[in-house]
């Protein structure tokens, strides 16, 4: 069986920051993975050394059985060319915890930079295909807005329809949620939802406990850059069987 | 002129109103009649002062004239346009990773702010004493005098002072852009250079533009110093016609008109450019 996403071993150090102590996982197609764990656990950089956003000092990522970053020749890795590397995460979508939306750019020119500049694809089928992502995360009537007219919630959905817009294999989401206000938490987490109805493979790193038990098929929870716990979202979440998961999870049900 | 208005609330049940005085800025009006004053004592000066304003008037428009300010625009353009291609190679290379590109950059910078650019306006039109003839060993050679005019050897010292300047504008404005944008634009697929392009570049400008607005005023005026090296501007027009008929006074101040001009039209100008590269801004 091939993995949509597959990491081996990943390590990566910041200084002499350990953030990755190892760290291995595999991911189906059509799989949604939540990732939980403390702050400073590794979560965000596992998720930003899959799309090489930061290059790990050791491991491999696979996805869709490409390695990303590196051609491997007899058992030798050799770095990619820039122009290779875009065109690998080209195909692998990121939502920020801060949105991070062009900002110069309207709504409907943010979902449609990519498919223009990246994919080549004509100004009027980019356009008609952006207008439709609009459309699907509710902001239809947005589409010649620009970010600093829209609120948190709203923004974050432009950047859902802006990863959408490149047909991505697999979605990555940095803590979507936990910029936003409490209110408009809500309208995020519904794109969110219907998204992983379309049979999109997705990582989620999230605080939402109660989305991850909804929506995810595995809970990965991260301790000191390593993997302490994965498994079935509902089975990890009640019955959490290592002691750190169980005071993390004791600790965020608490407040 | 203290202007009142009336507000009424209730007080209890009884309904009490109040006048409101508003402030007399008596200072105001009394600085502003001092600055009237000066100013009138000024043009009286002038108007009594061994002017022929007339004069003034007849040499504005003169053909000579016209073509020095004609060349005062042409210089400064093209200056700018050096200045602003190196500027941006030069913050590019300060924001390099590669220690080469990062050192020889930085070397730039410094050696062409520190040298004063009358300096540098001499010795590049004095290069000629140095190598006689320049070209390319075996195929060709020309007199440097011939390639280094006046106007070369002013764009050059110019171009290059603006471009050691300009390069720290830039790379403020590029730095101005906050990291998630060129990550945004990685993720999506971009190569480095398209995420310049499109993405840092267009915002970076917000930054950068009331500054070179600044300097391209600022450039209008210093091109005025390549007169010195027979560079035809509106100044060695202007001291040529005095040179013959004496009139000094009325010539420079033809001149100052000109410049009067020039700097108000591109601060009009400014404004418009920045709205434009603001624009997304606006709530």
């Amino acid at each position: 069986m091939t993995f949509t996403v597959e990491i081996r071993d990943l390590q990566k150090h910041y200084g002499t920051f350990h953030a990755l102590r190892g760290v291995s996982l595999e991911i189906g197609q059509g799989e949604v993975v939540c990732i939980i764990g403390p702050s400073g656990s590794g979560k965000s950089t596992l998720l930003r050394c899959i799309n090489q956003l930061e290059t790990p000092n050791a491991g491999i990522v696979r996805v869709n059985g490409d390695i990303i970053g590196y051609r491997l020749e007899g058992d030798e890795l050799h770095a990619l060319p820039d122009r290779s590397l875009a065109q690998q995460r080209s195909r692998i979508g990121m939502v920020f915890q801060q949105f991070n939306l062009f900002a110069h750019k309207t709504a409907l020119e943010n979902v449609m930079e990519g498919p223009v500049i990246v994919r080549r694809i004509a100004q009027s089928e980019a356009r008609q295909r952006g207008l439709e992502l609009l459309e699907r995360v509710g902001l239809a009537d947005k589409a010649d807005s620009y970010p600093a007219q829209l609120s948190g919630g709203q923004q974050q959905r432009v950047a859902i329809a802006r990863a959408m817009a490149m047909d991505p294999v697999l979605l990555l989401f940095d803590e979507p949620t936990s910029a936003l206000d409490p209110e408009l938490v809500s309208e995020v987490l519904q794109t969110m939802r219907e998204l992983t109805k379309s049979g999109l493979t997705m990582i989620v790193v999230t605080h939402e406990l109660g989305f991850a038990r909804d929506v995810a098929d595995r809970i990965v929870f991260m301790d000191q850059g390593q993997i302490v716990e994965a498994g079935d979202a509902r089975d990890l979440l009640i019955n959490p069987r290592h002691p750190r998961t169980q005071e993390f999870l004791a600790a965020v049900r608490s407040h | 002129m203290s202007h009142s208005t009336k507000v009424s609330h209730l007080s209890g049940s009884e309904k009490v109103t109040y006048r409101i005085s508003g402030k007399v800025h008596y200072g105001r009006y009394f600085s502003a009649a001092l600055i009237f004053l000066g100013l009138a004592l000024i043009v009286r000066a002038f108007w009594v002062g061994h002017i022929r304003w007339e004069l003034v008037g007849d040499y504005l428009f003169g053909p000579s004239i016209i073509n020095g300010i004609i060349n005062t625009l042409i210089l400064t353009a093209a200056a700018m346009v050096v200045g602003i291609v190196l500027g941006l190679a030069a913050a590019l290379m300060t924001l390099s990773q590669n220690p080469v590109l990062n050192l020889s950059a930085r070397a730039y910078i410094m050696v062409f702010r520190s040298v004063p650019v009358l300096l540098q306006l001499l010795i590049w039109y004095n290069l000629g004493l140095v190598f006689p003839t320049i070209g390319i060993p075996g195929l060709f050679s020309v007199p440097t005098t011939d390639v280094v005019t006046p106007f070369i050897a002013s764009l050059l010292a110019f171009g290059i002072m603006q471009g050691s300047y300009t390069s720290e504008v830039i790379r403020a404005g590029l730095l101005s852009v906050s990291r998630g944008q060129s990550e945004a634009a990685t993720a999506i697929g971009m190569t480095r250079m398209q995420s310049l392009r499109r993405i840092i570049i267009p915002q970076a400008m917000v930054v950068i533009i009331p500054p070179i607005g600044n300097e391209v005023i600022g450039m209008v005026k210093y091109t005025s110093i390549a007169s010195i090296i027979q560079y035809k501007d509106v100044i060695y027009s202007a001291q040529t016609i005095y040179y013959t008929n004496g009139r000094v006074i009325e010539l420079l101040m033809v001149c100052a008109f000109w410049y009067l001009l020039v700097v108000i039209v591109l601060s009009i100008l400014q404004r418009y450019v920045e709205n434009y590269f603001g624009r997304h801004h606006k709530r």
